[in-house]
């Protein structure tokens, strides 16, 4: 569905993403594991437009997105949730959600927008009974089930997530991957999920790439990855060596 | 009483335009940081061209109304789209304050080109009696200035909190990165902003030329006591401008009745300095925004 090839992304002189590949099927969960400076949210502003690679495709079923603006790309169907979730903080919670249909708001549109409402209300209540609070008063796992909400709006077919466990409590980061598998399957999704919580991603993930350094140096099913004695020792917390001299 | 209450409607006459030019401020410096000071120049273009198409052309009210607005709408599309958009990716926000200076200069040598250096006046919007309040007497176009003032900032309320495109132009000033991600085109609300501005820059010019008369050059201190009243309320914040527009009319106007006429514009300079020095966030803003953004 999403095909990556060859990616080059430069900042000013910096190369950040080099000869990156990747491709997603439809209805999977993809994880994008690397640690701080990898570039994974270089790749993810790619995708959505924000930042030109120099060279490289990117294509959403077979359409070249990488001239297109982040307006049209949205409207192509990819929503992202930016690192750090990005609401809209002196905005109230229903504002938020509202612009994230901004994509497709029309008169037309108006009457099917209000029931998307309902229905991101509906998976998360807590978002409906602060519907009227100011969306930077929201703890910071409202503030990703908000952001999640909103990108939601635009009626994606691809979502990227960038990092959503991050800055949460270990019971919240639960609930928010978990809440990630459910959207998947009610709004029929496919998901690019960015996580330095490696562990995590790769338990909901069908497939994972990792990325060092602006280049993808593994790749493989959620399962392999998970075995991995490198991704073990570099993203996974294990120390291998003590295990072995114990 | 009857003397005071006098100078607080001259006040809220002057404040009323005040308020316009400094919404007019905020709306373009929040979704791009920079302060327009081409600002007033707008005010003055709604009065003259409003004489030009009403009186040197006796177009009916309503058509030359149109067509003032229009005008001013167009030069404000006009300043953005040539002077702005092509500064505004390479992001030196003093560079495109400086070019909205040259802008004014710009506006102000075409107007005195056009209109000479005599001051021009129309007659008021509807004949008839002034009206009488405890002994002071207010005019009937002093009640339309303040109705228009309050109309306009009804109706920009009702645009930034009741319509998508309002909302789009909240979001932009509040996270562009975001605003982008929900597919909200940055440009055009940099377009728009300019494009609002003018408008209500040029409406304040229309309602109050019957009554303090318009010239080539006012422009400028237009500019300087609008930007005063922004950050009096709090640049950004557009209660912030109302209530400072109001705020600095009425000192103003209570200063050159009570103390001396030649104080008056040495007010809004004061009032700057002492914000500045004292809150620089304004009284509805807060220091830790302030600090956060580039201006
Ligand atoms: N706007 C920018 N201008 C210049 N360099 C940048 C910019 N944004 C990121 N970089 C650099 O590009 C590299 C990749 O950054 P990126 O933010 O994509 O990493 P990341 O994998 O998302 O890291 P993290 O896990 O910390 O979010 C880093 O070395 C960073 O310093
Ligand atoms: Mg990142």
């Amino acid at each position: 569905m999403l095909k990556i090839k060859n990616l080059d992304v430069y900042y000013g002189k910096l190369y950040t993403l080099k000869k990156v590949s990747l491709h997603l099927n439809k209805g999977e969960i993809v994880a994008l594991i690397g640690s701080n400076g990898a570039g994974k949210t270089t790749l993810l502003n790619t995708i959505s437009g924000l930042i030109k690679p120099a060279s490289g495709i990117i294509s959403l079923e077979g359409k070249d997105l990488t001239k297109l603006t982040p307006e049209k790309i949205v409207r192509e169907g990819i929503a992202q949730v930016p690192e750090g979730r990005h609401v809209f903080k002196t905005l109230s919670v229903e504002e938020n959600i509202l612009l994230g249909a901004y994509s497709r708001y029309s008169l037309k549109t108006k009457r099917e927008i209000k029931e998307n409402i309902e229905k991101i209300y509906e998976l998360f209540p807590k978002l409906k009974e602060r519907k009227k609070q100011l969306a930077g008063t929201l703890s910071g796992g409202e503030q990703q089930m908000l952001a999640i909400g909103r990108a939601l709006m635009s009626k994606p077919k691809l979502l990227l997530l960038d990092e959503p466990s991050m800055g949460l409590a270990p019971n919240i980061i639960k609930e928010v991957f978990s809440y990630i598998v459910d959207l998947k399957r009610v709004f029929a999704l496919t998901v690019l999920l960015v996580e330095q919580n490696a562990k995590n991603a790769l338990k909901i993930s069908d497939r994972g790439y990792v990325l060092e350094t602006g280049r993808v140096i593994l790749e493989g099913s959620a399962e392999d990855l998970l075995m991995n004695r490198d991704v073990q020792r570099a993203y996974l917390g294990r120390d291998l060596d003590a295990e072995v001299r114990i | 009483m009857t003397l005071f209450l006098q100078f607080l409607f001259a006040g809220l006459t002057t404040g009323s335009v005040y308020a316009l030019v400094g919404i007019g401020f905020n709306i373009i410096y929040n979704s791009t940081s920079i302060i327009n000071l081409a600002q007033g120049e707008f005010v003055v273009l709604g009065g003259l061209m409003m004489w030009f198409f009403l009186e040197s052309l006796q177009l009916p009210f309503s058509v030359s109304l149109c067509l003032t607005l229009l005008t001013a709408a167009i030069i404000g599309l006009a300043q953005e789209r040539l002077t702005i958009k092509p500064l505004l990716k390479k992001g030196d926000l003093l560079l495109m304050i400086m070019v909205t200076i040259a802008f004014s200069i710009l506006i102000r040598g075409i107007l005195m080109f056009k209109f000479g250096k005599d001051p021009y006046t129309y007659s008021p919007f509807t004949e008839g009696e002034p009206i009488e309040i405890f002994g002071a007497i207010i005019t009937q176009q002093t009640l339309w200035v303040i109705g228009i003032t309050v109309f306009c900032i009804v109706l920009l309320y009702l645009f930034f909190n009741k319509t998508m495109t309002g909302r789009a132009m909240k979001a932009c000033s509040l996270d562009v990165k975001a605003a982008r991600l929900m597919g909200i085109n940055v440009s055009k609300v940099v377009m728009l902003s300019f494009l609002i501005s003018a408008v209500i820059g040029a409406i304040g010019g229309i309602a109050i030329t019957p009554i303090s008369l318009m010239e080539y050059d006012k422009g400028a201190m237009l500019s300087v006591k609008g930007f005063c009243a922004a950050i009096l309320g709090g640049l950004g914040k557009s209660r912030g401008a109302v209530v400072g527009g109001f705020t600095l009319g009425m000192l103003e106007s209570l200063t050159a009745g009570y103390i001396h006429s030649g104080f008056k514009d040495a007010i809004a300079l004061l009032i700057m300095l002492f914000i500045l020095f004292v809150k620089p966030a304004g009284i509805f803003g807060k220091t830790e925004i302030l600090r956060l953004r580039k201006f």
